[in-house]
């Protein structure tokens, strides 16, 4: 194979991880989401732990968006 | 920005010295973003130190504005660490309002965002995990190991457990810089995308191209909003990440 058409291949598969990683934010906060308008007067106590959640989820998404980036621009 | 009939999405992100500086062969001009990063703690102080010299009982703009952000941090700093966790509050409210500012200001259209450069927050996040290490080796010696340790493990496990820790602990300061780096450099270049296809469609002078220009042109805009909620959300996660990490160093152990 082309190596160039290689390259922007693994890019792409890279992408499928950051559609991943949205999944596992969406269930964080719609998990909370549902928890918070069962317990609304809990909610505010646990926000900060809901992003906490949504932003390790994000981190992994964001590997995969850096490792497409290397592949485009570095490699 | 347009190169050969292209428009370049990373051309933004490009660091230009403006002074010349070179003493014995290192490299230590003062360039566009040492420019954005003096601006950022002018800024900053600008606004902290005036809005509290005034000392009002009904504050005014400027001081609510100082008040609302110390306040924010402070419950933020205290949910997370406690009472005790407020010695750390000037590093996190510092981090905080440098990094807020740096995404905000990147914000102004043919500015430079200082945080979309891995070096810039990898010094953050290295230097918030040195003052983890530092701090909690200081204050705990070899108790502070007992991170790694997790209570309630069977003994076959606890090796595992134990490498599964260290690994996840070394692995914080690269995920903390490659977010924030992540989803700015991310952010800027969608907006420069969109950008770029409006000004195609334009350039192209069909019928079609200035019929279905306005749609990128309307994403651009709800793109700018949300990376307006992105530099604040980001500068937020980057701070309530620091507090979770010096958290460690106060109370380790599990």
């Amino acid at each position: 194979m082309d190596p160039v058409a290689a390259k922007f291949i693994g890019a792409g598969l890279a992408s499928l991880g950051m559609g991943l990683a949205a999944i596992g934010v969406g269930t964080i906060f719609g998990n909370f989401l549902s928890g918070a308008l069962r317990n609304p007067s809990a909610a505010d106590g646990q926000f900060p732990r809901a992003f906490i959640g949504a932003a390790l989820a994000e981190g992994l998404g964001i590997f995969a968006f850096v490792v497409a980036l290397v592949l485009l621009f570095v490699v | 920005m347009a190169a050969g009939g292209g428009i370049d999405p990373i051309h933004q992100f490009e660091i230009k010295p403006l002074i010349g500086l070179r003493p014995l062969g290192l490299d230590l001009s003062f360039t566009n973003a040492s420019l954005f990063m003096v601006l950022i703690v002018a800024v900053v102080s600008l606004i902290m130190v005036y809005g509290s010299s005034q000392r009002a009982t009904v504050p005014g703009r400027l001081q609510s504005l100082a008040e609302i952000v110390y306040e924010f941090v402070a419950s933020t700093v205290t949910g997370v660490m406690g009472r005790e966790g407020m010695k750390f509050f000037p590093f996190v409210f510092s981090l905080f309002m440098f990094v807020l500012s740096a995404n905000l200001l990147g914000m102004i259209p043919g500015s430079f965002t200082v945080t979309s450069h891995i070096v810039v927050t990898a010094a953050f996040a290295f230097l918030v995990i040195g003052v983890v290490l530092v701090y909690g080796i200081v204050k705990h010696g070899s108790h502070f190991f007992g991170l790694f340790v997790p209570s309630g493990v069977p003994g076959w496990l606890l090796p595992f457990m134990v490498l599964i820790e260290a690994v996840s602990f070394v692995s914080r300061p690269i995920s903390l810089s490659l977010r924030l780096f992540g989803n700015m450099l991310a952010g800027h270049i969608a907006l420069k995308v969109f950008g770029g296809f409006v000004v195609a469609l334009l350039a192209g002078g069909t019928a079609l191209g200035y019929a279905i220009a306005p749609l990128p042109l309307l994403l651009a805009v709800a793109l700018t909003a949300l990376e307006f909620l992105v530099s604040f959300l980001q500068a937020y996660v980057f701070a309530i990440l620091t507090c979770v990490y010096l958290n460690d160093a106060l109370h380790p152990g599990h």
